[in-house]
């Protein structure tokens, strides 16, 4: 049988009074994108920085490639490349000099540390700015790069934290290109995410974490199946209309309908003809909502599908934001 | 680009020579990396050399007539104050590892490092390693100055070179200080203030710019057997003459104290959780 490529059992982690891991339970089998999808402070990263030996856990075990993160550090080392959002590159080096400097620096033959720097920056689309410092690059510029640099030493494992938090739409698009392309050359990507439009465009299954603990672990396909793919959000005038309209939408729609609120949202997996169904109800009925909204579901939704709160995080979140452009 | 292979070379365990050497070489990687940052900010480097430069004119031509060494000695007052200034402005020099560090803390980089199977004092010794390399034109240039304002050696070439070999010994051993100050703030702006703040009572209350008999008498104590004054009056020893083997004894086990005590703590301090 054939060791999966990160196995994680009751990893507890504290820091002086919060307690950020509450005993994470996954495995990812080697060659496909895991998602590891919460909110700020959900303990994605204390996760990936016990994994990258960075810090130790408190207690539960984790390996990667079946070498312990805590006895075989350096083994585990040789086996992994992390990006992410605190993890950074030399903002005075070149492009080149910093996937030149991780070349050496994760001991790789010196005569392939050349080709493999030009081959990842042609790649990454950075080939016309390999020889501008860092600080020149824009923010899409220098998370690809930060991308490239986990790349570098051709590891079996590639860890990614949050790699598209604060980037424009455009730069993240290019940037999940990228992180697909890596996946067909045979990695294993764990990446963490604040979105579940990245959970879903990337990854094949989706560990959804809230306060330390694992509450779903899924294929991307199965979870959206509970989620549907566009949710129907009706704004109305006070919390009183939207109870008599989930009472109604629930009772006339086989969607599941659900009211935060004087928001009442109903989930379904197309979104047209379920929303001229809801529609038709309210006019029936002479209720006129003030706003309606189509759109996909977000982490917040999934938080609440899930668990039957909101997101626990220090603010809901729904969309990623909250660039550090750093 | 090939698929990811676990035969790599690179997921081998070395041996305990191997690991060694490999050290050295993580060690040299970084040292490139910290000279690169260095050439590339030229404005620090300037800011390093601008203010040992004001210092030597301003107290070569403006304050120096005012101060009296004739009880120290019987040279002129440039004789007297660039030994100082040698000291002085590698001090300055390494000052700014402690900023350099804390940065290097604070935007991440030192994650990424120790994520990477590198050795795990590499990332100081090349700080350091970088630092004594970059110390040898900075002290060149001062060399030059002193010269240039009428600054004269006593003794012989040796002895003159032998002071400058241990002004730049102690300063590497200063610089192991600042890195463990800059790690250890992990910010920038804190880690510049505690240096300044180490700083100043170390080169101000020394016999760097006038001589300790002139100060207060609880002040002269810490004047005159603090490192900065012992590497000082070992460099001016060995420059104007006079007994220069105590001075030199102290000054190599001041450094070599400093480094013994830098060295494992702030390689523990890296490698624990921050």
């Amino acid at each position: 049988m054939a060791t999966s490529a990160v196995l994680v059992e009751g990893l507890e982690k504290r820091y002086k009074s919060v307690e950020a891991l509450k005993g994470i339970d996954f495995e990812v089998e080697a060659g496909i994108i895991f998602g590891l999808l919460g909110p700020n402070g959900a303990g994605k990263t204390t996760t990936i920085r016990i994994l990258s030996t960075i810090i130790p856990p408190d207690s539960g075990r984790a390996s990667i490639m079946g070498k312990d993160v805590v006895s075989e550090p350096d083994a585990v080392r040789r086996r992994i490349g992390l990006a992410g959002q605190n993890a950074a590159v030399d903002p005075n080096l070149t492009g080149r000099e910093n996937l030149d400097m991780i070349g050496h620096l994760s001991r790789m033959p010196r005569r392939e540390i050349k080709q493999r720097a030009s081959d990842l920056l042609e790649a990454f689309d950075l080939d016309w700015a390999s020889d501008r410092p860092i600080r020149t690059y824009s923010g899409g510029m220098r998370r690809r790069l930060d991308v490239a640099a986990a790349l570098v030493q051709r590891p079996p494992v590639i860890f990614l934290d949050e790699p598209t938090t604060g980037l424009d739409i455009q730069s993240r698009v290019v940037l999940w290109d990228h992180i697909k392309l890596l996946v067909s050359e045979g990695s294993t990507v764990l990446l963490t995410t604040q979105d579940l439009q990245e959970a879903d465009r990337l990854a094949d299954r989706i560990a959804v974490v809230d306060e330390g603990r694992v509450v779903a672990n899924d294929t991307a396909a199965a979870l959206k199946a509970r989620l549907g793919n566009t949710v129907i959000e009706l704004t109305m005038a006070d919390g009183e209309e939207s109870a008599n309209v989930r009472d109604l939408l629930s009772h006339r729609m086989a969607e599941p309908v659900e009211r935060d609120g004087s928001i009442v949202n109903v989930r379904s997996s197309d979104g047209s003809e379920p929303l001229m169904e809801a529609m038709r109800a309210l006019d029936e009925e002479c209720l006129v909502p003030q706003k309606v909204f189509l759109r996909e579901p977000s982490l917040d939704d999934v938080f609440l599908a899930l668990t039957g709160t909101h997101t626990a995080g220090p603010e809901a979140v729904s969309v990623s934001r909250e660039g550090d452009g750093s | 680009m090939t698929k990811a292979a676990s035969s790599s070379p690179a997921i081998e365990a070395p041996g305990s020579f191997e690991r060694m050497i490999e050290g050295l070489q993580d060690t040299m990687t970084i040292a490139r990396r910290n000279l690169i940052g260095i050439w590339r900010t030229p404005q620090l480097l300037a800011a390093v050399l601008f203010a040992p430069i004001l210092f030597v004119l301003l107290f070569r031509y403006v304050l120096g007539g005012a101060i009296n060494i004739s009880s120290v000695t019987s040279y002129s007052y440039a004789d007297y104050l660039m030994p100082g200034m040698f000291v002085m402005t590698l001090f300055f020099s390494v000052m700014v590892t402690a900023t350099g560090l804390a940065a290097d803390v604070q935007n991440g980089l030192i994650e990424r490092l120790r994520s990477l199977p590198m050795a795990r004092y590499a990332f100081i010794a090349g700080r350091t390693s970088a630092d004594l390399v970059r110390n040898v034109p900075v002290l060149a240039l001062v060399v030059a100055m002193g010269f240039a304002v009428g600054f004269r050696v006593h003794t012989s070439a040796e002895l003159f070179i032998l002071g400058l070999l241990l002004a730049l010994l102690f300063a590497y051993s200063a610089s192991w200080f600042f890195a463990l100050i800059g790690l250890f703030l992990g910010n920038p702006e804190a880690a510049d203030a505690a240096a300044s703040f180490v700083m100043l009572p170390l080169i101000f209350a020394s016999s760097a710019l006038v001589p300790v008999s002139s100060m207060p008498s609880w002040l002269q104590g810490f004047a005159a057997h603090q490192p900065v004054s012992v590497a000082i009056g070992a460099v001016r020893a060995l420059s104007l003459g006079g007994p220069a083997a105590s001075h030199v004894w102290e000054t190599l086990a001041w450094s070599l104290g400093i480094v013994l005590i830098c060295a494992p703590v702030s390689v523990w301090w890296y490698k624990r959780a921050a």
